[in-house]
């Protein structure tokens, strides 16, 4: 009997540790659909991103009041999970309270600590929650956060509530059980959960067992349940921003990306002396279509996303009511990947299932609405650059189809004609000396 | 510039006026007032003339790579014939192609927009304005174009030029980092907006005017077209100029 529970314990963590696996490699798999490009430029620059933009969230806190509350639940995410640790090992050894004989007096001030980060964590998530369903903060009202995008962001903060709750209610039963049973280790009377200790007093010990049992299995197996669930949410941003500051671009901002392909192919025109490829690349498409075109660091973003809009509440074209949406573009960049992963793990046509992004996804009517003003690209807290896809897939509807808005084909005749956007004759171009009075 | 290499001569850095520099009736007067305060201060500079072409960044931001290349690989070959190493632009966006995106296609050169060049003269004592110049104590508003600011982090040359002025400098609420896109951006200036509830330029006109300020200061002849358009637009050409930073400084020095 006494085994029983460690059994179920190994048995929840290895199914668990089962169903993420299953979804780490289906997201990997679905972000190497995208083009391998290695990551340019120094290496410490990328971990300077990871350490003050990502660990340090730098970039969250130009809008004070979320960063602050972000800031509490992302500090009690990193601090709680040392007591989830110590979860475990009181799980599969069959223990309680496994580190309290060895840190001695420390273990109850870490204890308060951890109680203290897990209300901080209750109030930023009711907060939060009252920003997006009761004050109905704009950025979280747009068009594209439909059902689903709702739903996952009030799941996800009525989940982090109730987890903290079990902890808090554990450690009172836990409290009142130290007074009448020498077997449980003395905390001491911890801050928070100690306001809650008198309403469980008059319980009988086996009810306040239960209780404290019950308390640390719904928090033990919520904790892995919401572990698989995060990995189908825009929650997965907890792993991937770190992923997405390492590889994001280093470049001026203003800087679009080189295609070498279309360099060689201009060189031979011009009867420069061409630089042969160093990879044998396969000949693809001319800007994007599909992910597929797109790079491995694009699709990522995809993932790192957590929809929080900031891009949408910057970009200048979704502001006077276009229908471009930074964040939509990266939600349909997701959209697409687990789409075309869903179908190829069913054996079925995946790429090849006559959708493509551009077109069944991204309308035109979005991509051209762009200013590349690169407001959405500042404003994110975890260095998404949206832009890059929007030109790539800019560069698609140019080169491989033709089909430009019909101004902007104009555009491109007159600067192969007159080597101006304008239609002024290239002669005239000097003729502002003459007006020099 | 091919005058001074038949004579043999080098100049200190090459103007590259762009077209809408070279073009636009408006963007002229800018292009003349750079060149007037060039003159004055004795920088012995060239332009290419009618040997520029467009550097090819609206092509590059509406999807055409090749003509973009294709414009960029002919004004390199030009400009490296010439030994060109130093280029000073009106426009934002000439400036951040020439600078950040020649590079990868055999063209490096030091790039300057002109309102680092201005600030330079400025610190260094060459550009002066005298304590009663016309600007002196009026409101000023400074727009943001997003291919100096947050395409190239050059936030406070700009202010620094009309700080020179003495003048009452006001801040938008969405400035520096945060500014507002006059609209223009991303090829957008030349064609016409998508549908939506307004034009971009404007919601930043209306912005500009808020703050009371006289005179609108851009540093780009896109955003010039744009807010003018919307000064126009709110019938406010009457009260309120929108002038770039060269013609403020050429003014207040009486060129």
């Amino acid at each position: 009997m006494a085994y029983v529970q460690q059994i179920l314990f190994a048995l929840s963590l290895g199914v668990a540790g089962w169903f993420i696996a299953q979804r780490v490699r289906f997201i990997r798999k679905n972000i190497a659909l995208g083009k391998s490009e290695p990551a340019a430029g120094p290496t410490g620059e990328r971990w300077k991103n990871v350490v003050l933009v990502a660990f340090g969230q730098k970039k969250m806190f130009k809008r004070f009041l979320p960063a602050f509350f972000h800031l509490l639940i992302y500090v009690g995410f990193l601090v709680i999970n040392l007591e989830v640790l110590e979860f475990v090992i009181d799980g599969l050894a069959g223990t309680h309270r496994f580190f309290a004989p060895y840190l001695g007096s420390v273990y109850p001030i870490l204890m308060n600590v951890f109680e203290f980060l897990a209300v901080a964590v209750l109030v930023a998530c009711v907060v939060f929650l009252v920003r997006r369903n009761v004050l109905k903060v704009q950025r979280f009202q747009s068009a594209e956060m439909t059902r689903w995008p709702r739903l996952d962001a009030t799941l996800i903060l009525t989940i982090e509530i109730v987890l903290m709750m079990a902890i808090l209610t554990m450690n009172a039963a836990d409290q009142v059980l130290q007074t009448r049973d020498a077997h449980y280790t003395q905390t001491g009377p911890l801050f928070f959960s100690s306001w809650l200790t008198s309403s469980l007093q008059h319980l009988n010990t086996s009810t306040l067992i239960f209780i404290e049992r019950g308390a640390w299995w719904f928090h033990i197996l919520g904790i892995l349940g919401f572990t698989v669930y995060i990995t189908y949410s825009k929650h997965l941003h907890i792993f991937m921003a770190f992923l997405n500051t390492y590889y994001a671009k280093l470049q001026p901002k203003g800087h679009i990306n080189n295609m070498p392909v279309v360099t060689r192919e201009v060189k031979s025109m011009l009867g420069l002396p061409v630089e042969q490829p160093t990879t044998s690349e396969v000949p693809g498409r001319f800007g994007a279509k599909d992910i597929n075109d797109l790079s491995r660091t694009s699709l990522m973003a995809g993932y790192a996303c957590t929809e929080c809009g900031r891009c949408t509440s910057e970009c200048p074209a979704n502001q006077t009511g276009k229908k471009l949406s930074p964040r939509k573009i990266m939600m349909d960049v997701r959209d697409r990947m687990e789409d075309v992963g869903a179908s190829l793990a069913k054996g079925g046509p995946g790429l090849n299932d006559g959708k493509f992004l551009l077109g069944d996804y991204i309308t035109k009517e979005e991509i051209n609405a762009c200013t590349s003003c690169n407001a959405c690209v500042e404003a994110c807290p975890v260095m998404i650059n949206p832009l890059e896809i929007i030109l790539e897939l800019r560069r698609y509807q140019s080169m491989e189809e033709s089909s430009a808005p019909g101004q902007w084909n104009s555009m491109f005749q007159n600067i192969e004609t007159n080597f101006a956007p304008w239609k002024f004759p290239a002669s005239d171009r000097f003729n502002w000396a003459k007006t020099n009075a | 510039m091919a005058d001074l290499a038949a004579k043999g001569e080098t100049p200190e850095i090459l103007f590259w006026v762009g077209c809408a520099g070279s073009f636009d009736d408006r963007a002229k007067r800018v292009t003349v007032a750079f060149v007037k305060i060039l003159n004055s201060v004795g920088i012995r500079f060239a332009v290419l003339g009618t040997e520029e072409t467009c550097t090819g960044d609206p092509a590059r931001r509406a999807g055409n790579e090749f003509l973009f290349q294709m414009q960029a690989m002919n004004n390199i070959q030009v400009m490296n014939g010439y030994g060109v190493k130093k280029i000073v632009t009106a426009c934002p966006h000439c400036f951040n192609t020439l600078k950040n995106e020649y590079p990868e296609l055999g063209g490096n050169y030091e790039v300057v927009h002109h309102s680092t060049l201005l600030q330079e003269l400025i610190d260094q004592g060459k550009i002066k304005l005298s304590d009663s110049n016309s600007f002196k104590g009026k409101k000023i508003t400074y727009h943001d174009s997003c291919y100096l600011g947050r395409a190239n982090n050059i936030y406070e040359a700009p202010r620094v030029v009309l700080e020179a002025l003495d003048a009452d400098l006001v801040e938008m609420k969405r400035c520096r980092t945060a500014g507002l896109c006059c609209g223009a951006g991303g090829a957008q200036m030349f064609k016409e907006p998508e549908a939506g509830r307004k034009d971009i330029n404007i919601e930043r006109t209306e912005e500009a005017l808020q703050t009371g300020a006289t005179t609108i200061a851009v540093a780009c002849p896109f955003c010039m077209t744009m807010m003018n358009d919307g000064v126009k637009n709110k019938e406010k050409e009457g009260q309120v100029n929108v002038k770039d930073l060269a013609e403020l400084i050429a003014e207040a020095k009486g060129l």
